[in-house]
């Protein structure tokens, strides 16, 4: 029982990782998708190179670099550089990568009539995106979405590497001071309850999005 | 002053050219269909017009509203974008493929643009949006969304959607090309109830029968220029020319 409070704080710490990746990924995932999607090869080819390599490359790695780049790669120190804030950089742009790839495939599959009626229409280039073609979009890529989600969960724990002090850092702690598996099992039960309302909340937006084909 | 009128038009696509030196006049209350072989340019006329396309070379006019024509220079030139907008009040278009926006109810699809595009008041385009609904016999499906319905009633959505605005002039690009045999026949009769009333309409159909008895003009197209235009009787049961012949005795043979 009195490993549950250490337990419960470092939940804490696991569900602000997965909050604010999720906050910062979203956007710069759409900033992404339109860099790759761009016409000039001087925009677009960088972007595929970076995409290629965030996804190439281990998400532990990145976070290594992103953690220890700057004093390793470049000597500089950065004074109470907090861990928290390199897994917050690290998630946010891998996950972006990522994102940005499910962005792109929804919003090529929208057919280029719709584009058309809503330029006959005198829509304007915002209008048709936010009013016609995003909508269509969020409905198609939700699916992707919750998979990439709910991987989000499991990958904050992740985070111990550079010694964040989220759930599983701190289950293996205990596990250790006990030498018991009973503390991973309870963090164990606490990603599976965790994800189960994540994957919850994604159906209840697909269901919303259920009335029309 | 026609509601149309297209001069020396080029339209290329890299190195293919499509539409050569088309010339075009449209009259007020007039119902012009345009037919032709695939691939002689008939969609990318029509994507011209409702500035789908941009047009390399000629002009394009609405009324009195000069679109596009050619400077000193040679060069294709269009109005400004904020009064290009204005032009697609003009005119409407109704797609093979509907093209109808599967978020927005029926009446959604209707009155969005010109609430939105048009800055026109919610009220007054509800109530028109109701009375074409309802001419078009979906006064009842105003709340549906179109994967609710038929193919013919999207159609018919469509051509409410194009309707909405006034527009001088109303295209359709193979109206009927997407639909079941036994749905044609509903849009067709939308079509020359529309005639009836004087709409001005540019038909691109594959309908020669009904080309024939809804147009006042038939225009005949092959490799991207007009090869024959005149009476609808005159073009299509007296063809003058062979290459307009061959096309007209070809289709009657499928048949
Ligand atoms: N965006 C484009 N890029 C390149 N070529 C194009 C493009 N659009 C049309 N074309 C070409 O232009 C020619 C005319 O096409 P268009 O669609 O206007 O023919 P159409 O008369 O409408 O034929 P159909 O009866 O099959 O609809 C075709 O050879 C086509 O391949
Ligand atoms: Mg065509």
């Amino acid at each position: 029982m009195e490993m549950l409070p250490p337990l419960a704080k470092g939940l804490v710490t696991s569900i602000n990782i997965f909050l604010l990746t999720l906050l910062c990924a979203c956007p710069l995932g759409m900033v992404i998708a339109f860099g790759r999607m761009n016409r000039h090869l001087v925009i677009n080819g960088p972007i595929r190179l970076f995409i290629s390599v965030m996804r190439g490359t281990p998400l532990m790695l990145q976070l290594l670099v992103v953690y220890f780049g700057p004093y390793y790669i470049f000597r500089v120190s950065l004074a109470g550089y907090p861990p928290f804030l390199a897994v917050i950089i690290a998630f946010s742009i891998n996950y972006a990568v990522y994102f940005a790839e499910i962005y792109r495939a929804g919003i090529q599959s929208i057919p280029v009539g719709q584009y058309e009626a809503a330029t006959v229409l005198g829509y304007s280039k915002l209008q048709t995106f936010f009013k016609i073609i995003l909508p269509q979009v969020i409905k198609r890529i939700l699916p992707p979405m919750t998979n990439e989600t709910i991987t989000l969960v499991k990958d904050t724990s992740l985070a111990q590497v550079i010694a964040v002090a989220e759930m599983f850092t701190i289950a293996k702690r205990l596990a250790n001071a006990q030498s018991s598996v009973l503390a991973l099992a309870v963090a164990g039960l606490f990603y599976y309850i965790f994800n189960f309302i994540v994957a919850m909340v994604m159906e209840k937006c697909e269901k919303c999005l259920d009335y029309y084909r | 002053m026609s509601v149309l009128e297209i001069k020396n038009l080029q339209k290329t696509f890299g190195t293919l050219t499509v539409l050569k030196d088309i010339s075009m006049t449209v009259e007020r209350g007039e119902v012009v269909s345009i037919i032709g072989p695939s691939g002689s340019g008939k969609s990318t006329l029509l994507r011209c017009a409702t500035l789908l396309e941009r047009i390399d070379h000629g002009g394009l006019r609405y009324s009195n509203v000069q679109v596009a024509e050619d400077d000193k220079t040679g060069k294709c030139v269009y109005l400004p974008n904020n009064q290009l907008r204005k032009v697609k009040s003009m005119f409407g278009l109704v797609f093979q493929n509907f093209n109808l926006f599967p978020h927005y109810s029926i009446l959604k699809n209707i009155i969005d643009a010109p609430i939105c595009v048009q800055k026109r008041p919610k009220e007054e385009v509800v109530a028109e949006a109701m009375k074409l609904l309802d001419k078009m016999g979906l006064e009842s499906k105003a709340d549906a969304y179109p994967y609710q319905l038929s193919g013919g009633q999207q159609q018919r959505v469509s051509i409410a959607r194009a309707l909405i605005n006034n527009p001088d002039i109303l295209f359709f690009d193979e109206p009927t090309s997407a639909l079941d045999p036994e749905l044609t026949s509903e849009i067709l009769k939308v079509i020359r109830e529309l005639a009836m009333e004087h709409m001005t309409m540019v038909i691109v159909t594959h309908e020669i029968e009904f080309a024939r008895k809804v147009s006042d003009r038939v225009v005949f197209m092959a490799d991207g220029v007009i090869v024959e235009e005149g009476p609808a009787d005159e073009v299509i049961l007296h063809p003058k020319q062979q290459r307009t012949q061959m096309f007209l005795s070809k289709i009657i043979a499928e048949r």
